[in-house]
């Protein structure tokens, strides 16, 4: 019987299976932020085991909260930050050079086709839109993984989602995922691995891809995973030029990683998303989905656009083609704050920051911030978020506060409009990128 | 090894998220200890308060997929610092699951049934339940009345709760 991309995964990274229950697999990459790893730092010191099992494959950033906002998260950055010095862990990103972890590790190059990833963050499963098999973990998982470089997992199942069809302009890779989330709930797919496929995922760049793998945990899943192809390649060239003679042979050493055709899939779907409307959620679960539509005129107080699921350079396009031109409405907050230095930089020079300063947004430094409620546009109790984040629970952004999820182009929309509203009254229809 | 035993509280909800156990403004603290008054702090949930409700308990009793959300330790931690060391469920969310394991802590699993019966017993007065984990049984006592159940975990589960977590786990065998 045919493998899938996961299982060919944990096969080559099998170290131990105890008692037949759990697969033990040597880990590639060990990634760090301020929030998860300072309680794992602090843990290893008392317990006399301070060392680190290779520092070049741990990857840290001070993302959560940045630049920091009190004496204690100052002291999380500071216990994160020394911790990388005295071991020798190069790529450490602080405050200048520091972006959200999910979208500065893959900007960075570090992310490959059958990797083994995991990080005390849930929205790990990003990195799955590489085709390897990443994961979010807990502080001792991530403990062991810092000091042995290893992690259990149960076998996970795969379960196979083809997205198919045409989509409709104003309708993106969000909407996609929230309807892959809708259909599934929210615990659709636990201990399982969601494949991706279809000709729709084809078809999608690196962030598109980011954006649907991003999200798979909000179904439960342990992971989200893309079939690495052309599209992986072309991405990852600056990086692994020196490792193949061309791009071809780059592929061809990368589909290893895809699953057999004659593989059996624990579960399949498909889904034809040619109709699929504009999404948003209504509740405080993100299975709870509506069409646009049906919550036009909702009002919000507060328009985000960011996040590791929506705060990539397309992103930003997206919502700019959107925005220009247009003011946001005088009762509503906007915030920007792109994902990563880069990002920031190519906005600046592609104009998208000054579209969104003209029209009244504020534009914040990369952080993950006021998606979790932490800094940089926390709610006040009773009040309304249009975010492009990937979680709307009660209170996920401020105690007693509600967030809406959407595409970067619905939440552009609302942010003009006020109220929750579909893009396509801002954008030419027929050239939806016409307007930069 | 942890003793595991206590008073019941029953959450009848199910999806009930790692920000509701512990908010994302505690995930600054880094001492666990500090995570104490904050515990379902953010849970609004019929009857409940997390005030009055809390204190004493040592077992939680919910639907399904328990833990769902953020990756945070910190909810296991919360309840660790409460005292509440064991969670029955319908199902779990994986890493919650898994960082409970990791903690030398119970997340155990029945089926819907077997739920069922353990909130109607539990509904009737305050109950006392331990579990006994070299039989693999539940009693739960309420009221001179008395419920057993069975539950399976795996033998590596096992291994971690024996080991008190993943860290001692893993550093004797790798």
């Amino acid at each position: 019987m045919g493998k899938t991309i996961t299982e060919k995964i944990f096969n080559s990274h099998l170290v131990d299976e105890p008692f037949g229950d759990v697969s033990v697999l040597s880990l590639d990459r060990v990634f760090c932020h301020e929030i998860t790893t300072p309680t794992a730092i602090q843990d290893l010191v008392a317990r006399g085991k301070d060392r680190v099992f290779d520092p070049d494959k741990i990857k840290a950033v001070i993302d959560h909260v940045s630049p920091a906002k009190d004496s204690k998260t100052a002291m999380q950055g500071k216990i994160l930050r020394q911790w990388a010095r005295r071991h020798g862990i190069k790529d450490f990103f602080d405050v200048g050079n520091n972006g959200v972890c999910h979208a500065i590790f893959p900007e960075k190059g570090f992310v490959r086709p059958g990797l083994t990833i995991i990080m005390g963050d849930s929205h790990t499963c990003t990195h799955g839109a590489f085709g390897a098999f990443a994961a979010g973990v807990g502080t001792t998982d991530l403990e062991v993984g810092i000091l042995k470089g290893v992690c259990s997992f149960k076998k996970p199942e795969t379960y196979r989602i083809e997205i198919i069809g045409t989509l409709s302009p104003g309708v993106y890779a969000k909407d996609i995922i929230l309807e892959v989330i809708r259909q599934i709930s929210v615990d659709g797919a636990t201990n399982m691995v969601i494949e991706f496929a279809g000709n729709v995922v084809d078809e999608m760049n690196m962030d598109q891809r980011m954006t649907i793998s991003n999200m798979a945990v909000e179904a439960g899943a342990t992971s989200g995973i893309c079939q690495p192809d052309m599209t992986t390649v072309d991405y990852l060239w600056p990086f692994i030029k020196d490792e193949f003679k061309s791009r071809e042979d780059a592929l061809e050493a990368y589909s290893f990683f895809s699953s057999d055709r004659d593989v059996v899939y624990a579960k399949k779907k498909t889904i034809d998303v040619s109709l699929l409307e504009p999404l948003t959620t209504f509740g405080y679960k993100p299975d709870n989905v509506r069409p646009v539509s049906q919550l036009k005129g909702t009002r919000v107080d507060q328009v985000y656009i960011g996040s590791c699921t929506n705060g990539r350079i397309e992103d930003l396009r997206i919502a700019a083609a959107v925005i220009k031109g247009n003011r946001i409405k005088d009762s509503i907050r906007g915030i920007v704050s792109p994902a990563t230095p880069w990002i920031f930089s190519q906005a600046l020079e592609e104009g998208l920051i000054k579209i969104f300063m003209d029209a009244g947004f504020c534009v914040t430094n990369p952080t993950c911030g006021a998606c979790l409620g932490m800094s940089n546009g926390v709610l006040a109790e009773g009040e309304v978020a249009a975010a492009t984040t990937n979680r709307n629970f009660n209170g996920r952004m401020g105690r007693g506060g509600m967030v809406h999820l959407m595409s970067p182009a619905t939440a552009a929309a609302t942010a003009i409009q006020g109220e929750i509203t579909n893009s396509s009254l801002f954008v030419n229809q027929e050239k939806p990128h016409e307007r930069i | 090894m942890k003793e595991f035993k206590g008073k019941v509280l029953c959450l009848d909800r199910s999806d009930i998220n790692t920000d509701e156990i512990i908010p994302a403004r505690y995930l600054t603290e880094i001492e666990k200890i500090a995570m104490k008054p904050h515990l379902l702090e953010d849970l609004t949930l019929d009857g409940f308060s997390p005030e009055k409700d809390i204190k004493d308990m040592g077992v939680i009793l919910s639907r399904e997929n328990f833990g769902c959300g953020s990756s945070r330790e910190h909810a296991p931690w919360a309840l660790e610092v409460n005292g509440i060391y064991v969670v029955i469920a319908q199902s779990f969310a994986r890493i919650f699951r898994q960082n409970m394991f990791n903690c030398g802590m119970l997340a155990i699993d029945l089926p819907r049934g077997k739920i069922d019966s353990l909130f109607e017993f539990c509904k009737q007065g305050q109950a006392l339940l331990s579990v006994d984990m070299e039989a693999l049984k539940i009693q739960v006592k309420a009221r001179g009345r008395s419920l057993e159940l069975s539950f399976s975990i795996s033998e590596f589960d096992k291994a971690l709760v024996r080991e008190g977590g993943w860290v001692e786990y893993a550093d004797k065998n790798y």
